[in-house]
């Protein structure tokens, strides 16, 4: 088996780990592998051709293959050596050796070596069954990233009378998608009793093309022999369980599966990396270092992000504490403090800080509120909000004064 | 005097703006949060803007079709139509971001540009799925 070693391997070629291994290459390290499995860079950017990305991060208002095309531009002119085509399926660690990698490709078989480790696998898509939708299993039933895919990469509309499941930005900005090249999207179903995507994207994704929006209301089932031929919608209740009496059926081509994104945590699960029920991703320290010592974490796979401008920043954020790794500055605390979720938070990430230095936490609530305050616990601190909901992740930035003073836990709560 | 309720889509807050008007002019707004609301609201019912992103068919590239956008906001009403303009379009590989593919479309203005480059298909060469 061929072997390859190098300073760090980043797993996953999207925003975060582009941002992270050209980082990794400006902090010195010697060389550095960014590992793909697709035949290009840019992961889920590439087919996201609607602005809105670089916001924060180029103070630009981009399409995602031009932001994507940016990140590109500064791993080539860094050195970062690419594997395409490349899958990667077993890690392992041992003291002293680092880290091993298995990776597949049309090279063959290799092992790829490392002290460090980034991983940046991105998500996958929930699937119609998932969404818990049964039936007939006709052509037709796309999740909305296959569907943007053949759209927007290979210029093949996947069909002509389209119902979305799920109201999400990537449930919204694929009906508009789909509208502006001339499908008719029959209607976004969503089964709580609110969108789960920004509120701009409800008005300018489907109030612009009238698409109705069906709150509280789940796809039961998909009809249809070798092509779909509709769906059987239905009202549900608080608890999400169909209202016997409210079925109805709808006509449609194509059922289009935006139901969520699931971080791609195989790899670190069989390596026995600890994972957060709550984010689906791999519980890290303010280093975003797992409970794997050297394997770092950035992008969705740590946390479902909003922004891509969030994403860069953590993949940013990996190739300093690989930095830090190597010339020894990354202290760890005996004990680290924990962040915790209390009343109505979904989740935050990091889990675990030292309070010796600065830090940047990312929270979501667990259902949408008007102005509200969030509180610190511990702290007895609280940071007034306009607005929150579950679709839009907060962002804080809390200093190391404030941080020291946390004894073992910083609870962190939403009250009005 | 008619009510339009918009929400506006500057910023992440979503405001829940209130429009009174009469024959096509404002009288009253109300519900933004702040000035950009404001002038959001006023353009949103007297002429609504939006960038279109679409796609262009390409000849001879690795991919068969570019993404594209309008340089500058278009009007609302015409998003579907500058879709359709751009529709009978065919640009030749290579082509890079920013290649401008027309301009000025529908006296808007606006150009419309490339946002994704394009290598050319060499004569054997694998495309990649």
């Amino acid at each position: 088996m061929k072997e390859r070693s190098a300073g760090a391997i980043v797993i996953g070629g999207g925003p975060s780990g582009m941002a992270a291994a050209s980082s990794c290459r400006e902090g010195g390290i010697g060389e550095v592998l960014l590992v793909e499995r697709e035949g290009a860079l840019g992961g889920i950017l590439s087919q996201c051709i609607h602005p809105g990305f670089g916001v924060l991060e180029l103070k630009e208002d981009l399409t995602g293959p031009e932001f994507a095309e940016r990140l590109e531009r500064q791993v080539h002119d860094l050195g970062v050596q690419v594997l395409l085509d490349s899958y990667t399926n077993r890690l392992s660690y041992e003291k002293g050796q680092g880290i091993s990698i298995w990776c597949i490709s049309p090279r063959g078989l290799e092992v790829l070596k490392a002290p460090c480790l980034i991983y940046s696998a991105g998500c996958r898509e929930r699937h119609a069954f998932e969404a818990g939708i049964v039936g007939d299993r006709p052509s037709g039933v796309l999740t909305a990233g296959t569907a943007q895919s053949l759209m927007d990469l290979h210029g093949l509309l996947p069909g002509k009378e389209i119902v979305v499941v799920g109201s999400g930005d990537v449930g919204l900005i694929m009906s508009r998608r789909f509208a502006i090249e001339g499908a008719h999207v029959k209607a976004v179903v969503e089964i709580l009793p609110y969108s789960g995507g920004l509120t701009r994207n409800i008005a300018q994704c489907l109030e612009d093309f009238e698409i109705p929006l069906l709150l509280s209301h789940a796809v039961l089932e998909i009809r249809g022999k070798g092509r779909v031929e509709s769906v059987v919608i239905s009202k549900v209740d608080e608890m999400q369980v169909p209202i016997s009496g409210t079925e109805r059926e709808m006509k449609c081509d194509t059922v289009v599966i935006a139901a969520g994104l699931v971080p791609e945590v195989g790899l670190l699960e069989r390596a026995s990396v600890r994972i957060d029920p709550a984010t689906g991703g791999p519980v890290v320290n303010e280093f975003l270092e797992t409970s794997l010592s050297g394997v770092f974490a950035c992008g969705n796979v740590l946390v479902v992000n909003d922004l891509v401008d969030h994403a860069v920043e953590q993949g940013r954020l990996c190739a300093k504490s690989v930095k830090s790794f190597f010339d020894g500055s990354l202290q760890r605390p005996t004990t680290w403090k924990k962040a915790t979720p209390g009343k109505d938070i979904r989740y935050v990430v990091p889990h675990l800080f030292s309070g010796e230095r600065d830090n940047i936490f990312y929270t979501r609530v667990r259902s949408p509120r008007g102005r509200c305050g969030l509180l610190l616990r511990e702290l007895s601190k609280e940071v007034r909000l306009i607005g929150a909901k579950p679709s839009e992740m907060i962002r804080l930035n809390l200093k190391k004064d404030l941080l020291s003073q946390v004894k073992d836990d910083l609870t962190f709560e939403v009250h009005d | 005097m008619t009510k339009r309720s918009l929400t506006c889509i500057i910023c992440p807050m979503g405001c829940k703006i209130e429009v009174e008007l009469s024959d096509g002019k404002i009288f009253n707004i109300e519900g933004n949060a702040c000035d950009r609301g404001l002038s959001y609201a006023k353009e949103e019912c007297t002429s609504p803007k939006r960038i279109l992103t679409t796609l262009v068919r390409v000849k001879d590239g690795l991919l068969p079709v570019t993404s594209v956008k309008t340089t500058r906001p278009i009007p609302k009403a015409l998003i579907l139509s500058a879709q359709k303009e751009l529709s009978s379009i065919v640009l030749e590989a290579p082509l890079n971001i920013g290649n401008v593919v027309m301009r000025n479309i529908l006296d808007t203005g606006a150009d419309v540009i490339v946002t994704r480059s394009i290598k050319k298909v060499q004569n054997d060469s694998f495309v990649h799925p």
